[in-house]
């Protein structure tokens, strides 16, 4: 892949987890966590978006970026105070910014109005304004000119050192007062605009130059890159070797440069040691410093800027000969001492090169063409305990995990029919073969485990908008967001949690007035919970409204003829009668809500999941969703049973016993239905094969077995032929190749190689009892 | 037939195959594979012409009894039927047939548009016919033989 | 022997875009995620370590702390360092100078003035 569109997906990536940073960041800080370092990070989250939007051109995204880090860097130097209506602002601003990115991604435009607006709103919280689209300011300039520092001048003036020694002219007390240069420089030639020019370079580094990390060998190798150079230096003021400081400046350079580059190039060359070095940069031919005289200050020509503080030189320096060193040999030494002395261990003191000729200043010791080679590899030494790994690898992985568990199953199978004596040994390392089947299939599933924090993060912006468009106040309660489950199901738990929260606050919670009437706070709660339970993951939402409105449900599901209204129901029964199909095209259904999208339908999804969901209400006080999935779904423990001639599979987790029915134990109820009786209580009993539609003869229940099976708060007693033993399966979908088939969630390959089909025991035991119904006993 | 003067953009390569005594056709950039015939675990209340589901290689292939499927009555599967695995949008799946025939390079002039026989299955399958070599060839529009979402059982 | 670079900046895309461009130039990269880190690793790597390119905005130590730590160690009191800078604020390229920078590249950065920029502080 381009690695520019890798960098650009880690992007978008990064953007992801940057934003869920600052929406949590501002939500902590509105709950009155103003700790300095949390505003901080909320800063850092934005910087850090419109950094690589910037990289990117994505100027829209970067344009609001930018009013909103404004405004959060005013707020972390406490300029801007973290008032509620401020933080609810940047909340605004958050969402606003997830739509930025989103459209950045190629998503839906943003809504550009909306925009708009909240960058005033942003900008007049700080008083400043806001970046118009011509605007070319500096801060997302895409050209990338190094900034160079700004500054009056290129000479900072330090203390002079006592040099002693001979070399340079004695200056004259200047008494602190430094004449103007431009007022030397007035009689000085006007540089022509072409041609090659040729600039005098002094300079003489300080100690600040070399412990910041810059070489004077590097400026000089800078200066040859403009042109030709002559450089000379005046060693006079190096102490002897024992005396010598060498963290200290003390050789003082001469560089005549021959450049067709205009003089901001060269004083470019300098730009990162200004302050670090005494720096005089002229066209050569420009008087020298004797000339100094109490000349009034003039307008500086183009030249030069005029800075009161630049230290004049003597032509007698500019142009000694004698000061020819072996500049090269001189660097080397100088480099390899400072370095020795600074105790770096690779301390490299190559053998002097013969005197070079004087032009040139030869690179130092371990030049580097920056050739472009195979890119070496990176490392990334931050003391990892994750790694990152291409999901199709660990989706790849887990297929073919799935592929050892069926193929240990048919080995297990083949050895059981050849007549493998169970304390065989091939059998009994069948056995342990299966138990490393099994650990290797957990490991590797929890790789794919993620956290459902994923799903619950877009929940909170979710309950803004739903509150805000249904006029009431809500507050978003979540628990249990590290509760952890396979991608395969986090991914379609987005939409039924959705479905349900929706549900929540536009039907649970009342409006503030009822609720104030009512004596309960005005702000709503709807609390979001996730955690483990019985080998499944429960995820409940509830609110604390006003319950369900039972004789209202009644009656619509009465007048929809989804009930007899005569038979009487429980009220749990009521509850989940929203669940029907058909019952949410009732008037019930809002704006919100609605859009053709029922609680049958949250349902199905979630059946199709191999999961439940059931609800359960208290008037006046709320309501409460429960559903409960697989942690997996790609494989599943099943009991392997058969109903008319068919090899299908019971989930195990819905099975609670399983029965030899006795005739007396059946007994009949009305016209058709079956009940049998467990213990003291009774349950209906469900023709499994008849069900599905596989005979339509009933059977003899007597011959048969049953397996108790729970879903929600109903039981039932499904009734197959025989059953075939226990087994993990893989599931394997119906619906990649073909469709969604009642009564079936999904199907699994048997060790011969046959498909054979996962039961919907949800699906089977809520169809009436009267379709399916067992044979006629005689009494 | 195979016209070397034309265009290669006007040709495509049907593979042809007989289900009874009359001959069909699909192009070959859907199919997958052919495979002979295994036996299908049924799916429930289905279409009399969904025949089941079979195991290709790990994945859930539903087989579709193409005779069924067009009127011509259902097929007594045996080993010696051939199953067509097609791709059909983003899905897999298996036509049961008598027996592949030929694989047929054709320009599409030679493609005459279906005559109206007042038949339902005619009209929504058969997308064009062929005179090839004296036979009589339907193209077979494949986007249809799935059955449709409404009549599956409630 | 081609240089090592240790870049040190909390965004993952900024240490991609950095990896990716001095890679491409021939240059090792050692990366940290924030300034504490960057010390520890620039103390595992030291000898390795031939340049330094550092973001100022990050979390646990930021950008300033960490150019005056890794000056605090003797081994690197003149390593080059970089910072990178969205900031044209003055007031922040001035702070990290008197931390011990070297220089800066103003973010977004050109992959040759970013290369320029090394040239001109490494040898």
């Amino acid at each position: 892949m381009d690695p520019l569109a890798a960098i650009r997906d880690t992007f978008f990536q990064e953007c992801e987890e940057q934003l869920a940073e600052l929406e949590s960041g501002l939500l902590a800080i509105e709950e009155g966590d103003h700790d300095p370092e949390r505003i901080n990070a909320v800063f850092r989250a934005v910087h850090s978006i419109k950094g690589g939007a910037g990289a990117f051109g994505l100027e829209a995204l970067v344009r609001f970026a930018h009013v909103f880090e404004t405004a959060l860097d005013e707020m972390r130097s406490g300029g801007l105070a973290p008032e509620d209506f401020v933080l609810k602002e940047m909340l605004r601003a958050a969402d606003l910014l997830a739509d930025h990115v989103a459209a950045a991604r190629g998503g839906p435009p943003v809504d550009e109005a909306r925009s708009a607006l909240l960058a005033e709103e942003l900008a007049a919280l700080t008083g400043a304004e806001v970046p118009g689209e011509d605007d070319e300011g500096a801060d997302f300039d895409i050209p990338f000119e190094v900034v160079g520092f700004d500054g009056p001048g290129l000479l900072d003036l330090p203390d002079l050192p006592d040099l002693g020694g001979g070399g340079l002219p004695d200056l004259p007390d200047l008494g602190g007062e430094i004449p103007d240069i431009s007022a030397l420089l007035q009689s000085a030639d006007p540089i022509d605009a072409g041609g090659p020019r040729t600039f005098v370079i002094r300079l003489k580094p300080t100690r600040a130059l070399y412990s910041h990390g810059n070489e004077t060998a590097l400026l000089l190798r800078e200066l040859r890159r403009l042109g030709e150079t002559r450089v000379s230096m005046d060693a006079s003021a190096l102490p002897l070797i024992d005396a010598l400081d060498p963290s200290q400046g003390y050789a003082v350079w001469t560089v005549e440069l021959t450049t067709s580059e205009d003089l901001d190039a060269v004083r470019e060359v300098f730009e990162f040691v200004d302050g670090h070095c005494e720096l005089d940069i002229r066209p050569a031919g420009a008087p020298p410093a004797a000339v100094l005289a109490e000349a009034p200050p003039a307008a500086a020509p183009p030249v030069f800027e005029p800075a009161p503080s630049e230290r004049v030189m003597s032509e007698q320096v500019m142009s000694e000969p004698e000061a020819e060193i072996d500049v090269a040999a001189l660097i080397l030494q100088a480099q390899a001492a400072v370095k020795d002395l600074l105790g770096e261990p690779d301390a490299q003191a190559p053998a002097p090169e013969p005197a070079a000729s004087a032009p040139v200043v030869p690179l130092a010791p371990a030049p580097t063409a920056p050739a472009a080679q195979a890119a070496p590899p990176t490392v990334t030494a931050a003391p990892a305990a994750t790694i990152r790994v291409d999901l199709e690898r660990v989706d790849r992985l887990i297929d073919l995990v799935g592929e050892l568990v069926i193929n240990q199953a048919v080995l297990a199978q083949r050895a059981a029919e050849s007549g493998l004596a169970r304390h065989n040994d091939v059998a009994m390392g069948l056995d342990d073969l299966e138990q490393l089947t099994r650990e290797i299939q957990d490991s590797v599933m929890a790789i794919r485990a993620q956290p459902v924090k994923s799903v619950f993060q877009r929940m909170p912006r979710l309950v803004r908008e739903v509150a805000a468009a249904v006029g009431k106040d809500v507050r978003l309660v979540t628990e249990g967001e590290n509760t952890e489950v396979d991608k395969t199901v986090i991914e379609r738990l987005s939409d039924p949690i959705t479905h349900m929260i929706r549900n929540a606050i536009d039907h649970g919670l009342e409006s503030p007035e009822k609720r104030v009437a009512a004596g309960k706070p005005a702000e709503g709660q709807v609390k979001l919970a996730a955690f483990h339970r019985s080998g499944r993951i429960v995820i409940e939402v509830s609110d604390d409204g006003g319950g369900i409105n039972r004789p209202r449900v009644r009656d619509i599901a009465a007048s929809k003829g989804l009930i007899d209204p005569n038979v009487p129901l429980t009220d749990e029964e009521i509850d989940n009668l929203i669940f029907l199909p058909g019952f949410s095209t009732a008037s019930t259904v809002s704006d919100i809500s609605g859009r053709g999208v029922g609680m049958d339908v949250v349902k199905r999804s979630i059946n199709a999941l191999g999961g439940r969901i059931s609800i359960s209400s208290a008037p006046g006080k709320g309501s409460v969703f429960t559903m409960s999935l697989p942690l997996t779904l790609a494989v599943l423990d099943g009991m392997v049973v058969s109903a008319a001639g068919q090899t299908l599979i019971a989930p195990l987790s819905n099975i609670i016993e399983t029965l030899q029915p006795k005739p007396h134990e059946v007994k009949p109820i009305g016209p058709a239905a079956w009940l049998m009786s467990i213990r003291d209580s009774f349950v209906p009993l469900i023709d499994v094969g008849m069900a599905l539609g596989y005979r339509t003869e009933p059977v003899d229940p007597a011959n048969c077995v049953a397996l108790l099976v729970e879903e929600g708060a109903t039981r039932a007693a499904l009734l197959v032929d025989t059953i075939q033993g226990q087994r993990q399966v893989v599931i394997k979908s119906l619906e990649a190749n073909y469709r969604h088939v009642p009564g079936i969630a999904a199907a699994t390959i048997l060790g011969d190689g046959r498909v054979a089909l996962i039961l919907d025991v949800d699906a089977i035991v809520s169809r009436r009892a009267a379709d399916y119904t067992p044979a006629h006993i005689a009494a | 037939m195979t016209d070397p003067a034309q265009n290669a953009i006007d040709r495509r390569e049907l593979i042809s195959f007989r289900i009874g005594d009359q001959e069909f056709c699909v192009d070959i950039m859907s199919v997958r594979e052919i495979r002979g015939w295994t036996v299908a675990t049924p799916l429930p209340r289905t279409p009399d012409f969904v025949r089941g589901v079979i195991n290709l290689r790990g994945a859930v292939l539903p087989i579709i009894d193409l005779s069924a499927r067009l009127g011509l009555g259902a097929t007594e599967p045996e080993a010696r039927h051939v199953i067509i695995v097609c791709r059909i949008g983003a899905q897999m799946v298996g036509l049961l047939v008598d027996a592949v025939s030929d694989i047929l390079t054709v320009t599409d002039d030679l493609i005459q548009p279906t005559p109206d026989v007042g038949c339902d299955q005619v009209r929504t399958f058969v997308k064009g016919i062929m005179a090839i070599d004296g036979r009589m060839i339907s193209l077979i529009s494949l986007d249809r033989v799935l059955p449709a979402l409404d009549l599956e059982a409630a | 022997m081609s240089k090592t670079i240790l870049t040190v900046d909390d965004s993952r895309t900024m240490r991609d875009m950095l990896a990716m461009a001095l890679n491409d130039a021939g240059f090792q990269v050692v990366q940290a995620v924030d300034g504490e880190d960057g010390l520890a690793v620039l103390d595992a790597h030291s000898a390795d370590v031939d340049v330094i390119i550092t973001d100022i905005n990050m979390p646990k130590l930021d950008g300033f702390g960490f150019i005056e730590g890794v000056r605090k160690d003797s081994r690197h009191r003149a390593t080059p360092i970089l910072v990178l800078t969205t900031e044209s604020d003055s007031s922040k390229k001035d702070r990290a100078r008197q931390a011990g920078a070297t220089g800066w590249i103003v973010k977004p950065f050109n992959p040759v003035k970013l290369i320029d920029a090394i040239r001109r502080v490494a040898a």
